[in-house]
């Protein structure tokens, strides 16, 4: 029994890394009707981005604190500016193509950046460790123990949750960019700057995924070349079973899929490694069950 | 014909690109030197452009269409030339054989993105189906291995039907994920499994055939040809029939609904075309193929692991099926050839090879969108007013 706390605050860690990826995907999808496959290499991106910012600033000696802000500051700006440039370089040119060509135009870019980052990092062929910035320690609760690193995570991915979600439903650029989303013409002619709406709106989505690539290498303590595939699928899968373009929709797949994983480990250690196959089977048979998602998208047919 | 005023097309364009094929084959196999191949394949390409600008494509299409049989004659003979030039080259046969094993496969996926529209991101978890399914009879023994080989294409179509339910329901980027999903939770799964040998993989018996025992060397007419000919032949086999296959459903009826099923599903159900049906029909056929060619694989190369059957390597098929051109079978061919032997040829770029292949892709997506031979747009002639 004593692993129920353990297990419920490892899911609610894992769910909110998943639902912040979900969130880029629904995001994307919403503004330009793609599937960003990249974005989990761009989380990966910027979490290096993030361990070469905390070497620099330990090798300057700067305290703890400066270097965890630098860790995330890079990391988000990183993603940003690569988010934003796949959506200038490589995405807007290819919108009118079938969405098959666009589906594999971002899974190539994505393996760009993942092989990049494993043939041109120094020695990125190996999990690198990140430097743990965060107290250690933590406190007994009944018979759980907590990590107080985790907690503040979780409380930090909660609250970059709430202030996307903030951005998307009461700033100027958010109404922005739900008008696009909704019809790109009406929110030409009403003066919405397209050109500008739409890289911004990926800098966003990709800014949250910096923020949780950072936050996986600190609750982890570790990062690697190849975190980005699964998260990016796993991520997609959250997205998908909420309803693409759905905020909300993409939140619950995140944790639901975190739920469903931790439910495996708690239930049958034994089988823990099968976490996740056990998890994609249940979401592929929610998705027949639902083909558009829980939250699903109201559509009709033109022909 | 419906045309009857209409000359014959000559027979010597086809005659030209089909020994232009097999001494390009030939050439590109036995080049040892880096610097060599470069020239080769710029020579390759250049004169491909220049035969495509003075309607040398374009008189061997025709003649191709107005004589199939002469067309396979050709590619028979060429075929065996190539065999009894590279005779004795143990990797440029094997290579040859890789080829063809991926061109097999990219076939299925053709018939299956190509025609029916149906995204699959699990070709290799598919391919790997059938090599477990060749590793585990091969250690159980007992069964011939014609079986055993239908048996991996059977294990691969099995598992996917268990996908075809959630692919007929869903559409679109639904869709996608399903495959996508399926292929990355394959690998995940092998990984973690014992019986199939963890990440340390399986070893796989060779093939005998009927007592045509494809691990020993073949001697025909005082000439040694090396063991890897064997498989050279089996899998040249296979190709030749799925190309037969996609050829025969692109020029049937079936080939005509499928296209319209992939361009407009509502207007296909308002047709009274079975969507379902053809969907499956597509999806299996591909699975198949993948299946069948996966246990060759496992039994050529004697030793699966699960890192032979990534979602990068799922990632390539569809890359060839790309580069070729969606749709176009015969594109398959020379998209195979460049992506299986320029990593093997250039070893600089063997550690690149993810990494360049997704840069091609990237490129032809931007430049060339239908890929390097675009696949034509359907003619069709009403031969009823004859």
């Amino acid at each position: 029994m004593g692993m129920i706390g353990q297990h419920l605050l490892n899911g609610m860690m894992q769910g909110t890394i998943y639902g912040l990826v979900a969130m880029g995907f629904t995001i994307f999808f919403g503004v330009m009707n793609v599937i960003k496959f990249s974005h989990g290499d761009v989380l990966t991106l910027g979490a290096f981005g993030g361990l070469v910012a905390v070497w620099a600033t330990h090798a300057m000696g700067l305290p703890v604190p400066v270097q965890f802000i630098a860790a995330f500051a890079a990391a988000m700006l990183l993603s940003a500016v690569a988010g934003a440039a796949i959506s200038h370089f490589l995405i807007m040119p290819l919108r009118n193509a079938p969405p098959l060509n666009m589906l594999l135009m971002t899974m190539m870019v994505g393996t760009v950046l993942r092989e990049a980052i494993r043939l041109f990092f120094p020695g990125g062929t190996n999990p690198q460790r990140f430097p743990e910035l965060l107290p250690a320690g933590g406190f007994h609760l009944g018979p759980s123990f907590f990590r107080i690193d985790a907690l503040i995570l979780i409380v930090a991915g909660i609250a970059s949750i709430g202030v996307v979600y903030w951005i998307i439903n009461r700033t100027k650029f958010g109404l922005a960019m739900r008008a696009v989303a909704e019809d790109v013409e009406t929110a030409r002619t009403m003066g919405i700057n397209f050109a500008r709406v739409i890289p911004l709106t990926f800098a966003l989505g990709s800014l949250t995924a910096g923020f949780a690539g950072t936050i996986y290498g600190l609750y982890y303590s570790e990062i690697n070349y190849g975190m980005g595939l699964l998260l990016a699928v796993i991520g997609f899968t959250a997205a998908i079973v909420g309803g693409l373009g759905n905020i909300w929709g993409a939140i619950i797949g995140g944790y639901l899929f975190a739920g469903l994983q931790t439910l495996v480990v708690a239930a049958i250690p034994s089988m823990s490694d099968y976490k996740n196959v056990f998890a994609f089977v249940l979401i592929i048979m929610l998705i027949t069950w639902r083909p558009t998602g829980l939250l699903a998208e109201r559509r009709s047919d033109r022909v | 014909m419906s045309d009857p005023a209409r000359k014959p097309a000559a027979a010597w364009p086809l005659i030209v690109a089909v020994a232009f094929a097999a001494v390009g084959l030939t050439t590109l196999v036995m080049i040892e030197s880096q610097k060599v191949l470069g020239v080769t394949l710029a020579g390759i390409g250049l004169a491909c452009t220049a035969a495509a600008r003075f309607g040398g494509i374009a008189a061997t299409e025709a003649a191709a269409a107005e004589r199939p049989w002469l067309l396979r004659g050709l590619i028979v003979i060429a075929a065996l030339a190539v065999l009894f030039v590279l005779r004795e080259d143990n990797f440029g046969l094997l290579m040859i054989a890789t080829v063809l094993i991926y061109a097999t496969v990219c076939l299925g996926l053709t018939i299956q993105m190509g025609y029916a529209g149906l995204t699959n991101f699990a070709a290799a978890a598919f391919l790997g189906t059938g090599g477990y399914t060749a590793a585990m009879l091969g250690q159980k023994g007992g069964l011939p291995d014609p079986i055993v080989l239908i048996c991996g294409g059977l294990t691969a179509v099995l598992i996917g039907s268990l996908l075809i339910l959630p692919v007929l329901r869903t559409r679109g980027h639904y869709a996608a994920l399903t495959t996508l999903a399926f292929g990355v939770m394959f690998n995940v799964f092998l990984d973690a499994n014992e019986l199939f040998g963890g990440p340390q993989g399986l070893k796989v018996p060779g093939i005998n055939l009927f007592g045509w025992n494809f691990s020993n060397d073949l001697v025909i007419a005082g000439y040694d040809f090396s063991f890897y000919t064997n498989y050279v032949i089996l899998t040249g086999i296979l190709t030749a029939l799925a190309m037969l296959l996609a050829g025969l459903l692109d020029r049937s009826w079936i080939g005509v609904w499928l296209d319209v099923i992939r361009l407009d599903e509502t207007a296909a159900s308002v047709f009274g075309l079975k969507i379902g049906h053809w969907k499956i029909l597509a999806f299996t056929i591909g699975n198949f193929l993948a299946g069948i060619m996966g246990a060759i694989y496992a039994k050529m190369t004697g030793f699966i692991a699960p890192t032979n059957f990534t979602f990068g390597d799922s990632l390539v098929m569809v890359s060839i099926v790309i580069l070729g051109g969606i749709g176009n079978r015969w594109g398959v061919l020379p998209a195979a050839l460049i992506v299986v032997l320029l990593p093997e040829k250039l070893q600089f770029i063997q550690e690149y090879r993810l990494l360049l292949y997704a840069l091609l892709v990237i490129a032809i997506l931007i430049l060339r969108p239908d890929g390097l031979v675009a696949r034509r747009v359907r003619r069709l002639r009403m031969q009823a007013a004859e």
